[in-house]
């Protein structure tokens, strides 16, 4: 299945599951999604400055009864540890999507110390972390990762990874 | 600038005379416990006492999925500039809904009161233009602020209103600190106030 295809069916699952916002820092593993959600009717891109805005706007959609997925580099996922504090103490209900840097084939050493970091960040923080390492992965862990979240309204980060993604050569 | 002599605690009844028409998020300390005055802590108040500069766009989010409603953010000057880059994304975005009103104090009244950049050289309303947000009032007088409610009623949102104001304690209120709590509340409070 191509990059097109995959961010498709992987926005569509989001969609079934009533998820209407898509909060996002753009990254070359959420660039296609958010291609497809800006070509989607009812649905909205929320482009943002820093990643922390996104969990923030998902929270603040929550409280009205939103759905968000929020979608952010690997490296975001160092911007947003205070504002966590948020939806580990107010128990919100929020979804992250991580696209994956400095793991698995990575060339570019800048990358490496906060994609090692994010696991152990957002375990400190309370989001349980879904990897995804290969395509067969992608979907049942996406449901795995809607149920957890707006079912059991627990948070969640769907982790693409460099196995998945692949590398980007230097 | 002309001396400043308004009192922070006297600033949001004049903006807001029917508060219970707003969804209101306010940021952290003399935002929040202003805000709890006026709402006399109600389910339609959702205040943080931490989590600080998420009051901008938590407003973002709440006036994205509830496109029907009036939703007010109530933040301070240290609070925005912590995540002032929420001011582009709700200009781009554009919510005709939301107002933001900044309580400036231009210094860190709960930490002791350590001068903030609105003392020296920056200016939010300026920003917050800069940003892109369509209207844009700057509060510095008790006429100015009898204006504000008309200009919330009668300018196109996103509306972003600086209010300056004197160093000072803000508003005495005992509200509820458990954010679990206040989310359940504000949820089933939107839930019964919105028509099925």
């Amino acid at each position: 299945m191509t990059e097109t295809n995959w961010s498709k069916q992987l926005l569509e699952t989001f969609v079934d599951a009533g998820v209407t916002l898509f909060p996002y820092v753009p990254d070359a593993g959420n660039k296609r999604l958010i291609e497809h959600v800006n070509e989607k009717n009812g649905i909205t891109s929320v482009l943002l400055t820093t990643e922390e805005e996104g969990i923030a706007v998902a929270a603040g959609a929550d409280l009205v009864g939103g759905k968000a997925v929020v979608c952010m580099q690997s490296s975001g996922v160092g911007n947003i540890p205070n504002f966590l504090s948020f939806v580990k103490g107010g128990r919100f209900p929020v979804l992250m999507m991580v696209t994956m840097r400095g793991d698995y084939g990575e060339e570019n050493p800048w990358q490496y110390p906060m994609g090692q970091a994010v696991e152990p960040i957002l375990t400190a923080m309370g989001v349980q972390v879904m990897k995804v390492d290969s395509l067969e992965e992608l979907m049942p862990a996406a449901r795995a990762a809607l149920s957890a979240v707006f079912v059991a309204g627990t948070s969640v980060a769907l982790v693409l990874t460099q196995r998945f993604l692949g590398a980007k050569k230097f | 600038m002309a001396q400043i002599t308004l009192d922070r605690r006297e600033v949001l009844a004049k903006i807001f005379p029917d508060p219970d028409s707003y969804l209101f998020i306010s940021g952290l300390a003399g935002s929040s416990r202003d805000a709890a005055g006026l709402t006399k802590d109600g389910a339609h108040l959702y205040s943080m006492a931490g989590a600080m500069g998420a009051a901008a766009s938590t407003g973002l989010g709440v006036a994205m999925a509830a496109a029907d409603r009036k939703v007010a953010v109530i933040t301070g000057d240290g609070e925005l500039l912590m995540n002032v880059g929420s001011l582009a994304t709700i200009a781009t975005i554009g919510p005709g809904n939301l107002s933001i009103v900044c309580i400036d104090n231009g210094c860190h009244g709960e930490t002791g009161g350590q001068t903030g950049h609105t003392s020296n050289r920056t200016d939010l309303a300026m920003m917050a233009k800069g940003a892109g947000i369509s209207s844009i009032m700057t509060v510095a007088t008790a006429s100015d602020l009898e204006a504000v409610a008309g200009f919330l009623a009668e300018t196109p949102g996103p509306h972003f209103v600086l209010v300056k104001v004197k160093d000072g304690p803000p508003t005495v209120y005992r509200r509820n600190l458990d954010l679990a709590e206040c989310r359940i509340r504000f949820r089933n409070g939107f839930q019964q106030s919105s028509p099925a």
